[in-house]
């Protein structure tokens, strides 16, 4: 990303760090550009400083040091309440004793509109989250995904450019959870707003975003669409934290261009994709996904290195076939296979000898 | 399965029932019984919980009030002095004075008193409890009665000699009028009215009325009290309800100290700081706010009080207001200001109506308290920072009145009463969060 480009973002963070309490940093060196209309999560394990930076984006805590821009103007000093970000609270935060339609008619209301233009916008915000009947009910009498909804719609009937959610579905269950997943998603794209978007839940990550920033220890480990998250992780962390993930562990034996090969720590040769390693003799962990483990000769590449493993359980799951595999003293190799017909249904104790595609396998920092 | 099966299919178990359609258990018992005899036990094991305290409340805090509230009207001391002058008297027209035959049943109403033991004399008591009706009765009940057994007929010259007071038509309306076991009169002394020559309950004379003006005082400086507390205890329990757990707690025993310094120590302070050579005076001499002749009165007065009292009930509105703001989230407020609202709006339509119940709670305690609150006016109010429970000690303790102060008492408790029931009927009690 050049110097440039960086400032064309909507939102910026430009080298920022935070620390509470002069000793340790709790967000270190943070470069983040979100272009308008962009809709990016920032993904990470819990503490590793996502809150901290929206609630600094959002005016409530501010940089220690570096910059942060929207729409290319420094924000440091400017007050929340002038910022015109819109914001959904993971407990909601709805205020209750307000109505749901009071609650929607707050944020208008100090902005001085007349209550004619209020009854029309909040009537069509909340008909953008169906729930356009519950204009009198107050937060209480409603059930959590109500609650989120209205939520949702009191950060939006202002009309922000830019919303920011702190996981905001964390207290959901599952269905609801991917229900709502499913619909914020779709408004943010109709509404065409910029969105800053916090979980810990990758799949989350995974299914809404344009962007997702992979948090840990304060820093951005990769920032990425989801695909290329998944299937190109950057380094250990990132592969290990998205999806479901097979390591092992081994010294790269021999580099040539785009492929290398491993000695596993067992002795065995395997193929992989160099990614953090550069020369010979570098300690190295491989990472494979589960589903791209081959136990079918004929389709792992002409001359392919294999590597012996034993069944220690097979898992029948409807869809799939989950195989807890044996492998180079790793013994929770997990391959993933689909239910199709002429599928091998293998028995704990079978000796079997699975390979990858070398693409597939990806040589990463060892730390 | 063929419909004939049907009928064959034996009920779910719990879904039996018996003759009269009535539920019935798994092993057949009526299933209401069944549930009461499992229900019974917990009622008396909750019962056995609550007695000693339902105990200990009726015997030292219902049967007092009661008993106070009886005695307010209770009136035993003319009917019991003067039965036969009593009987007497329901001839008499109720103008001049009564005839002979009265005279005569007082004679002997005072005759026959002097022969019971003198433990079980009625006449002292008839003297007291007529003094409040009319400042001589006591000397002419007392005089008349000590030389009664050397009285000849006619008795009424004989009386009238005696005392001037029985030459007064008034003494014999009011001896008719308390003639009755359960009287007004106290209630009527306690509004400041009195009965004039006809009977009639007029206002008593401007140097006499003392207790409405008292009552008015008291509801007054409860109220601002009452205010002051909020005003101070406000910011502090917002403070504190910022704070992490180990700060507050720290700074909650500073809140809480009155509580623990004694009353005496406390009320020393207050001279020692109040008093016009006191520390706050001496002070403000000494920056020159206000010269040496013009020391402020802090002390014995209303200010006093109100200073004093403040200080003491501040606690009882800290302590449900910490824990009210302590439930609030600062999300609301984050909230408020991400929807474009200044910390003065988001704090005015968000934070404040939610410290609410705290607020209410603390309210209503703080009057509650200081509208019944005694030592505190009595030791740095001096006059005019006394209170009406004081003025309810002073008939307890010197001038002996009861009648008056239990009725002044049942109107104070009336009175709170009233307001809790005004208060709960425009805020409601559901809303109240003691802590
Ligand atoms: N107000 C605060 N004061 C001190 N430390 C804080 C505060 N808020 C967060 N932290 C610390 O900062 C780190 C990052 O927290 P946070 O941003 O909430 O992480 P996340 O949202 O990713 O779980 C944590 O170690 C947390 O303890
Ligand atoms: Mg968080």
């Amino acid at each position: 990303m050049s110097a440039s480009d960086k400032r064309d973002g909507f939102v910026v963070f430009d080298k920022v760090q935070k620390s509470y309490d002069g000793e340790t940093l709790v967000v270190k060196d943070l470069n983040l550009s979100v272009a308008k209309g962009e809709f990016l999560t920032m993904l990470g394990p819990s503490g590793s400083g996502k809150t901290t930076c929206l609630m600094m984006l959002a005016g409530f805590e501010t940089a220690t040091n570096g910059e942060i821009l929207l729409d290319g103007k420094p924000i440091n000093s400017v007050p929340p309440h002038k910022r015109g970000i819109g914001m959904v609270f993971q407990n909601y935060a709805l205020f209750p004793h307000m109505s749901v339609g009071e609650n929607l008619s707050f944020p208008l209301e100090v902005r001085g509109m007349a209550k004619s233009d209020r009854e029309v916008k909040i009537k069509r915000a909340l008909d953008m989250v169906q729930m356009g009947n519950f204009i009198n009910r107050r937060p209480a009498q409603l059930s959590g995904g109500q609650q989120q909804r209205i939520a949702l719609a009191r950060a939006l009937v202002f009309e922000p450019e830019l919303v920011l959610m702190d996981e905001p579905l964390g207290a959901l269950d599952k269905q609801l959870r991917e229900h709502m997943q499913f619909e914020i998603t779709r408004l943010a794209h109709e509404l065409g707003i910029t969105t800053v978007y916090v979980t810990h839940d990758q799949t989350e990550a995974l299914t809404m975003s344009d962007n997702v920033a992979v948090f840990d220890d304060g820093r951005i480990q990769q920032l990425d669409p989801p695909d290329k998250l998944y299937e190109e992780p950057r380094n250990s962390f990132v592969a290990q934290f998205i999806g479901e993930n097979n390591t092992l562990d081994g010294v790269v034996k021999e580099i040539t261009g785009d492929e290398c090969v491993v000695q596993l720590d067992s002795g065995d040769l395997i193929d992989a994709q160099p990614v953090n390693v550069s020369k010979v003799g570098e300690r190295t962990r491989v990472s494979i996904r589960p589903e791209r483990v081959e136990a079918n000769k004929e389709r792992l590449k002409e001359g392919a290195h294999t590597i012996k493993a034993q069944v220690l359980e097979f898992i029948y799951m409807g869809d799939v076939f989950r195989t807890r595999l044996k492998v180079a003293g790793n013994e929770n190799f997990i391959m993933k296979t689909r239910n199709a017909p002429d599928q091998v249904r293998h028995k704990p104790g079978d000796m079997i000898e699975i390979g990858w595609l070398p693409k597939d396998c990806r040589a990463l920092d060892h730390d | 399965m063929a419909p004939s099966d049907a009928s064959d299919t034996p009920t779910a178990i719990g879904n039996e029932t018996d003759s009269k359609g009535r539920l019935l258990t798994s092993d057949g018992r009526p299933l209401r019984a069944a549930l009461q005899r499992a229900n019974r036990r917990r009622k008396l094991t909750a019962l056995g919980l609550v007695a000693p305290l339902l105990a200990f409340i009726l015997i030292f805090f219902a049967y007092p009030i009661v008993q106070m509230m009886w005695r307010s009207v209770d009136n035993p001391a003319v009917v019991e002095a003067l039965p036969r002058t009593l009987a007497a008297l329901e001839e008499w027209d109720g103008n001049d004075l009564p005839g002979e035959e009265v005279y005569r049943a007082l004679y002997e109403d005072m005759l026959a008193d002097e022969e019971l033991p003198r433990a079980e004399q009625k006449m002292g008591p008839l003297a007291v409890r007529l003094n409040y009706e009319i400042s001589a009765a006591r000397s002419a009940i007392v005089r008349t009665a000590r030389n009664v057994d050397e009285m000849e007929a006619p008795y009424k010259e004989a009386f009238l000699d005696a005392h001037r007071l029985w030459n007064d038509p008034t003494i014999w309306r009011i001896i008719e009028r308390e003639g009755r076991p359960l009287t007004a009169s106290y209630y009527v002394a306690a509004v400041d009215r009195e009965y004039n020559a006809e009977g009639e309950i007029v206002q008593a004379p401007e140097n006499r009325q003392i207790y409405v003006a008292l009552f008015g005082r008291t509801f007054m400086m409860s109220v601002v009290i009452t205010f002051m507390t909020f005003a101070l205890g406000f910011p502090i329990a917002y403070y504190l309800s910022t704070l992490p757990m180990s700060k507050a707690n720290l700074l909650m025993i500073a809140v809480l100290l009155p509580f623990w310094t004694s009353l005496l120590v406390r009320t020393s302070a207050w001279i020692v700081l109040l008093q016009g050579q006191g520390v706050i005076n001496d002070m403000l001499v000494a920056l020159g706010v206000i010269d040496d002749e013009n020391r402020l009165t802090m002390i014995y007065n209303q200010t006093g009080t109100i200073i004093a009292m403040t200080h003491i009930l501040l606690p009882f509105m800290v302590l449900p207001l910490y824990s009210v703001m302590k439930t609030i989230p600062p999300s609301y407020t984050r909230a408020a200001k991400s929807l474009g609202a200044t910390p003065w709006t988001a704090f005015r339509r968000v934070y404040f109506p939610q410290t609410l119940p705290g607020i209410a709670a603390g309210g209503v305690l703080v009057f509650i308290i200081s509208i019944g609150y005694y030592i505190t006016p009595a030791l740095v109010g001096g006059q005019d920072g006394r209170m009406i429970s004081n003025e309810i000690a002073r008939h307890i303790q010197s001038s002996l009145n009861w009648g008056l102060a239990a009725a002044l008492g049942t109107m104070l408790l009336v009175s709170v009463l009233i307001l809790y029931w005004l208060f709960n009927k425009l805020v409601g009690t559901d809303s109240l969060k003691f802590g």
